[in-house]
């Protein structure tokens, strides 16, 4: 099976396979609706990956569009302050648009463009991928319609006029609990509806297959840089690399490039919002179980009886009941370790990285950070941290003003 | 990907023929077989299990067959129904909120097989209940219960190997949705491990949403009867009784869901509740459907 051929291999890298299984997670748990156009998406992605000309207008686009490559940045305020590993920024906070979603973005518009669709569609909680796609929509002239829950456009009115003044029609949705898990299923509804012209952008590394290995292709681009800009700040490839985790196309992005270099050590942070022991969390992997959702085996949150259960964050973008197949695959065999940090804890990694960086992180990476300040003191001066800096705060003083009492 | 990737997936560790023979030889084969004596079509009836609650959906199921429902399709909820529209959804959190779960439905199976044994149930749903519950825990106590055949949408041929084929191997029908965007090519993939009937969704959409012209449903049962000799439901978008007398005129069966279901939300109380002449309103209305259908090709 694919886990062992995997293993006789000797690489973390092979997966998914033909059926897109990450050892017994991913696959195509879809409608027959959609199950065709899946199949012509994986196709049109697998002729694309490996076409120079596509290559080129990915790299062209990402160079003098989204501004990449990103900074790798030694932290050093922090790296003192909290007194042991040398930490080092990722800084995905700096792309157009404000974090690592957009990379994800321009691939898939690429792509939809490429197999001829005329429709863009996405779902979005905190609204960062919404953002996203609705800039890359506008930059290539196509209708886009974002799903996104009511309850999250309450909480994220700011981006949600963002995406409207990008030219996107932003749908509220109004059924199960209106948060990141309904605006996907609407999303799911809309594209079995429109299979003939629409191209579904979706923006974590999760899905049918083959989304969960295209999307991470994508993100990867963040750990190829880091690989580089690492050699050539320490001449070598670094010890730790930190990410937070919510679907966890970030971290996938940032370890996939890694994998295979045993001497890299590997932390996710998830999110444990009021703290696991409360039940109100969006930490699957630590609180949850393997199941079936949204095309794809992995861990969810989910009761006794398979029903899916609410996630909680302070994050917005990481208040999801599920991950991406990789990552419950990588949990299993071991190769990354998963923790988790509260509301609290991040609140606390935004304000020092605010006040000792002068970086406003996004509440997301703000999960890494709370992760960074854990296991960095006990680490030798001399190890070398990577920490994903996978989002900027602009859109998060709101919520954390409100969590510290304070008015604005 | 290859096609014949595709179908290896599809076979993997099983021997198809046999075990859909063996499906098929229970009540929904008899029933087919009498319909095509009676030379009329039949028609599939949907309601979510313990909608609004367990006791009033069990009368209204009891009440099925005598209102005239050839075949009861029972839905097991479920938080996330991505391939339903909003009444289908509704159901389904209504019956979530009042305490259903996938053992309670079988349960319900259970208490209306104890009233009926010949009329056929097939439960649908999608597959994380089941895969929490333990497929092989799922197969024996569903069959034990009296059910004759399950739906479920997430899971096409790409993942027989999750259910489809234990089911079949257990003697449960595997009932498959093919749609107008399954084309001649990938039809044989899709029709491979079905059996009992197959379930063709006349507009690719979500339940409850458009429904398709009469030319079009006629062209694709024609299509699927090349294909395959299978009874040929037809569901999605079918609300009145003149809409399933035209679906029964050209398939072999008329799936009716969302319009059954937005009459039992026709008859809950302020609270939801059900108010006292749900279960008469929903049969009666589901007596005017069964009429329609008798009448199609009289």
């Amino acid at each position: 099976m694919p886990q062992s051929i995997m293993q006789q291999l000797n690489t973390y890298r092979s997966g998914p396979d033909e059926q897109g299984h990450f050892g017994i997670y991913g696959g195509r748990f879809v409608a027959e609706t959609l199950m065709p156009l899946i199949l012509e998406v994986e196709q049109a992605y697998n002729a694309a990956k490996v076409d120079p000309a596509f290559k080129a207008e990915l790299r062209h686009y990402l160079t003098h569009y989204v501004g990449r490559p990103s900074p790798l940045y030694h932290a050093e305020r922090l790296t003192a302050n909290l007194g042991g590993a040398k930490i080092y920024f990722k800084r995905d906070e700096l792309n157009h648009t404000g974090a690592h979603k957009i990379n994800n973005c321009i691939g898939q518009i690429l792509l939809a463009r490429r197999m001829g669709k005329r429709r863009i569609i996405a779902e979005t909680g905190a609204g960062q991928h919404g953002v996203a796609t609705a800039t890359v929509c506008a930059l290539f002239d196509l209708p886009c319609t974002i799903y996104m829950g009511e309850t999250d456009i309450e909480r994220q009115k700011p981006n949600v006029f963002r995406m409207k003044l990008l030219g996107a029609e932003v749908k509220p949705v109004k059924s199960g609990s209106r948060t990141l898990k309904d605006a996907m299923n609407e999303a799911l509804r809309d594209w079995v509806t429109n299979v003939e012209d629409t191209f579904y952008i979706i923006g974590t590394a999760a899905g049918p297959h083959p989304y969960p290995a295209m999307v991470r292709d994508f993100q990867s681009v963040i750990g190829e840089e880091v690989r580089e800009q690492m050699i050539a700040a320490e001449g070598r490839l670094p010890d730790s690399l930190v990410a937070c985790i919510g679907g966890g196309s970030n971290a996938i992005g940032l370890f996939y490039p890694f994998l295979d270099e045993p001497s890299v050590k590997m932390v996710a942070v998830e999110a444990a919002g009021h703290g696991i022991e409360t039940g109100a969390h969006a930490a699957s992997l630590t609180g949850g179980r393997p199941g079936v959702l949204h095309g794809n085996r992995t861990y969810l949150l989910q009761d006794d009886d398979g029903q899916i259960t609410e996630g909680h964050s302070i994050s917005a973008g990481l208040d999801y009941p599920g991950i991406g197949p990789e990552h419950s695959w990588l949990h299993d065999v071991g190769r990354v370790e998963y923790i988790s940090a509260t509301d609290n804890e991040a609140l606390d990694a935004f304000q020092m990285c605010s006040r000792m960086e002068g970086i406003i992180p996004a509440l997301e990476p703000a999960h890494a950070l709370a992760g960074v300040i854990r296991i960095a003191p006990s680490l030798p001066k001399d190890h070398l941290l990577v920490m994903n800096l996978c989002g900027r705060g602009d859109k998060d003083i709101f919520t954390v003003a409100e969590a510290l009492g304070v008015q604005i | 990907m290859s096609a014949a990737a595709v179908q290896s997936g599809v076979h993997e560790g099983f021997e198809a023929g046999q075990a859909a023979r063996a499906a098929d030889s229970g009540r929904l084969a008899a029933k087919f077989g009498a319909l095509k004596q009676e030379g009329r079509g039949g028609l599939v009836t949907f309601v979510s299990a313990g909608d609004p609650d367990y006791a009033t959906s069990l009368k209204l199921i009891q009440g099925l067959p005598a209102a005239g429902a050839d075949v009861i399709e029972i839905g097991m909820p479920f938080t996330d129904p991505m391939a339903d529209g909003p009444s289908i959804q509704a159901s389904s959190l209504r019956a979530l909120k009042s305490g259903m779960s996938l053992r309670r439905t079988i349960q319900l199976v259970q208490e209306f097989r104890a009233t009926d044994a010949t009329t056929p149930v097939i439960l649908m749903g999608y597959y994380n209940p089941i895969y929490s519950y333990g497929v092989e825990r799922f197969l024996t106590d569903a069959k034990a219960a009296g059910v004759d055949g399950l739906i479920v949408v997430d899971l096409p041929p790409e993942e027989d190997v999750e259910l489809c084929v234990p089911a079949l191997n257990a003697g449960v029908n595997f009932i498959r949705l093919a749609t107008p965007t399954t084309d001649d090519k990938r039809m044989p993939t899709v029709l491979q491990n079905t059996s009992g009937f197959v379930y063709y969704v006349s507009v690719a959409g979500i339940t409850g949403a458009g429904s398709a012209t009469e030319d079009a449903i006629s062209f694709a049962v024609e299509r699927l009867r090349r294909h395959t000799d299978l009874p040929v439901a037809v569901g999605f978008g079918i609300t009145t009784p003149d809409a399933a007398a035209a679906v029964a005129r050209l398939a072999d069966a008329a799936v009716v869901g969302s319009a059954i279901v937005n009459r039992i939300a026709a008859n809950l109380d302020e609270n939801g509740l059900a108010s006292a002449g749900l279960v008469d309103d929903v049969l009666a209305f589901v007596r005017t459907l069964a009429d329609g259908v008798r009448a199609a090709r009289g």
